[in-house]
């Protein structure tokens, strides 16, 4: 079932106040959402009836302090959480209102994920590792395994098809994840701390990557990060506190808070 | 993905080998030790396959091969006058000692023919002429029998046409030599003519072992063995009867089925436990690799095929490895015949889907955690 996410949600969704440019086309938005682990003592509300939203051809980074609820919120918006409460809109696709299997399909058509950790396969080549996700969207191997490879050029990794992940630097390794993210052209890219466990340089050259990746058309890159070396990518900046997105920044407003973060 | 699934598995090398070889033992424990039953079991209905009878006649209370009470010599003619029996004959079969060439004396499983027709004769002559057996104190002995352990003892070679021993201080010489299947005691085949069988044998008041008859041609053979039943009170048994008999009684009065039976269930357990432990800790360690993929859009359904497959594959090298294992087993032992082995086609189908069902236990371990697991697990630090 798709609803268009604007007929359903008419209003806007974001409850932090917007500093800069409201957003355009919207790719993402989220409304509401709580999420609750565990019971009794041991009860922890991670969100607390946050609000997001997102557009097309945006770079947008989701920060704040540890314990705030940022990963939670981006599995949430990914479809590999399920919300307690809220409602979750991908591209005019109203998730929440999906079944299990529903927003499984949905992530492996439309999402392209990026870990911290790169969670490449050990034991795969890195243009077996890349191909996944068109396998899983049905494509043969042979055309899987010739897109993977282009990929793998175009991260710059031309002739390191066959080699093992483990042979392969913390930066490289991550292009690999990039170019696995990227290869099944998803509408939505998920990232989680992706310069996290990279040198400065390194970091720098993954994020040109994400950036070009996000002004493809249609496209919406989301990254959850820690590191302040990274915010100039961003085209908006949505901080979180307290299970909330308490901030959201975009344009003039953006630049005097990257500013900021950077002088502290 | 079921490709990339393999490869998964078999770029871990200490979980692979440690899945194949678990299953590879478990299959070996399995099929062996069924193989060498079968053997054994087979060797306790050796004498039906050595003297080829239609219809086995025995005193009413005997309820397997091996084991004879004697009947009246009268009993013969009153089987010959049962309606549909073509011809019967007396037959003597004990275990008698055999006084060799260095006095040693060995067991032998003495078998007495009826004369006139040598009904019950061994399938196969290597030496001599089986009709001899006619002349006064002549035996045909099997290979068994040759061999410088047993009645060859003290010879200082294997026994052979012309040379003599004593059964109950009696002679016997050799005048053939014959290929049996080898008894379930182990003891060595001695033939000899009924008569003769008497006189080898201690006296007692009734002599005659058993009475092996043929039906006439037309005559179902186990209709006949009714007959002969309800009209003499005898014991009357078609092949497949007596052989079920037997093995029954062997199931119900020794503990050989049981013993072999337990170390084939040991087998299966071992293999659920070694596979279902190493195949659960692979699942373990890829756990953040099957999240990826979860997250990615792998369906429970997916990544349960994937586990599965991976699973099946592993058997079915296992399993083969196994078998090749129990083979050879096999023919290291088929030129000694020690320990019995007897491989099934049925039973070698049966421990693949043994040995399929331990990988599907095993994969099923792996599923029940895959399926609980939350994608967002790959977010976590």
């Amino acid at each position: 079932m798709t609803t268009p996410f604007r007929s359903v949600n008419p209003v806007s969704l974001t409850a932090a106040p917007v500093v800069g440019n409201p957003p355009s086309s919207l790719a993402v938005g989220a409304r509401g959402i709580v999420k609750v682990f565990g019971v009794g003592d041991a009860r922890t509300q991670a969100l607390k009836g946050a609000d997001f939203e997102a557009s097309e051809g945006e770079l947008h980074l989701i920060v704040g302090p540890s314990g705030c609820g940022k990963t939670t919120l981006l599995s949430v918006l990914a479809g590999t959480l399920s919300s307690d409460q809220g409602e979750v809109n991908l591209f005019g696709t109203r998730l929440t209102g999906l079944s299990s299997s529903e927003v499984t399909r949905f992530r492996c058509r439309h999402i392209g994920f990026i870990f911290q950790q790169f969670n490449l396969i050990p034991t795969l080549s890195l243009v077996e590792n890349v191909s996944v996700p068109l396998l899983l969207n049905g494509a043969g191997r042979r055309d899987a395994e010739a897109k993977a490879a282009e990929r793998l050029r175009q991260v710059g990794l031309a002739g390191r098809e066959r080699q093992l992940p483990t042979q392969l630097s913390g930066g490289q390794q991550q292009r690999v994840a990039i170019a696995r993210a990227l290869v099944h052209e998803p509408r939505l890219v998920i990232c989680d701390e992706p310069t996290s466990a990279l040198d400065s340089m390194t970091g720098h050259q993954i994020m040109e990557l994400l950036s070009t990746a996000a002004k493809a058309p249609g496209r919406c890159v989301l990254i959850v990060t820690h590191d302040p070396r990274i915010y100039g990518y961003a085209d908006r900046i949505s901080v979180m506190e307290d299970g909330r997105v308490t901030h959201v920044h975009a344009g003039a407003s953006l630049s005097s808070y990257i500013h900021s973060e950077n002088r502290s | 993905m079921f490709l990339l699934a393999l490869k998964m598995l078999l770029g871990d090398r200490a979980k692979y080998w440690m899945l194949v070889g678990g299953l590879a033992f478990s299959s070996l424990l399995m099929t062996q030790q069924y193989s060498v039953f079968q053997g054994l079991m087979s060797w306790t209905t050796s004498h039906m396959r050595n003297m080829r009878a239609s219809i086995w006649v025995v005193e009413s209370r005997v309820e397997q091969v091996n084991e004879s009470k004697a009947m009246r010599d009268t009993d013969v003619n009153r089987v010959r006058s049962v309606e549909g029996v073509d011809f019967a004959v007396p037959l003597f079969q004990g275990v008698l000692k055999a006084r060799t060439a260095d006095g040693s004396d060995k067991m032998i499983q003495m078998i007495g023919l009826h004369s006139g027709t040598l009904y019950g004769r061994p399938p196969r002559m290597i030496e001599g002429d089986i009709a001899q057996l006619r002349l006064p104190n002549s035996v045909v002995i099997d290979t068994l029998a040759m061999e410088g352990t047993r009645l060859g003892s003290g010879m200082g070679r294997p026994l052979r046409v012309g040379d003599v021993f004593e059964i109950n201080d009696r002679e016997a010489r050799v005048v053939g030599i014959c290929q049996t299947e080898r008894h379930f005691f182990g003891y060595p085949y001695v033939f000899s003519s009924y008569d003769q069988a008497l006189q080898y044998s201690p006296r007692q008041r009734k002599m005659l072992s058993m009475i092996l008859a043929e039906p006439k041609p037309g005559w179902d053979t186990a209709e006949v063995a009714q007959r002969i039943m309800r009209e003499t009170g005898l014991r009357a048994f078609t092949v497949p009867q007596l052989e079920a008999s037997t093995i029954r009684w062997v199931w119900n009065n020794t503990g050989i089925p049981i013993s072999f039976l337990t170390t084939i269930v040991l087998g299966f357990v071992v293999g659920v436990a070694v596979c279902g432990q190493t195949f659960y800790s692979f699942v373990l360690e890829n756990l953040r690799n099957l999240g990826a993929l979860k997250a990615m859009g792998a369906s429970n359904g997916l990544l349960a095929g994937m586990l599965l497959f991976q699973a099946m594959i592993v058997g079915l090298i296992g399993f083969g490895m196994g078998i090749g294992l129990t083979a050879l087993f096999g023919l290291t032992v088929a030129q000694s015949g020690q320990p019995p082995f007897k491989a099934d086609a049925a039973f070698v189908f049966q421990s693949l889907a043994a040995v399929l069902v331990i990988c599907a236990l095993a994969a099923l371990f792996g599923i029940r955690r895959v399926a609980k697991l939350e994608p967002a697990i790959v977010f976590r630090g």
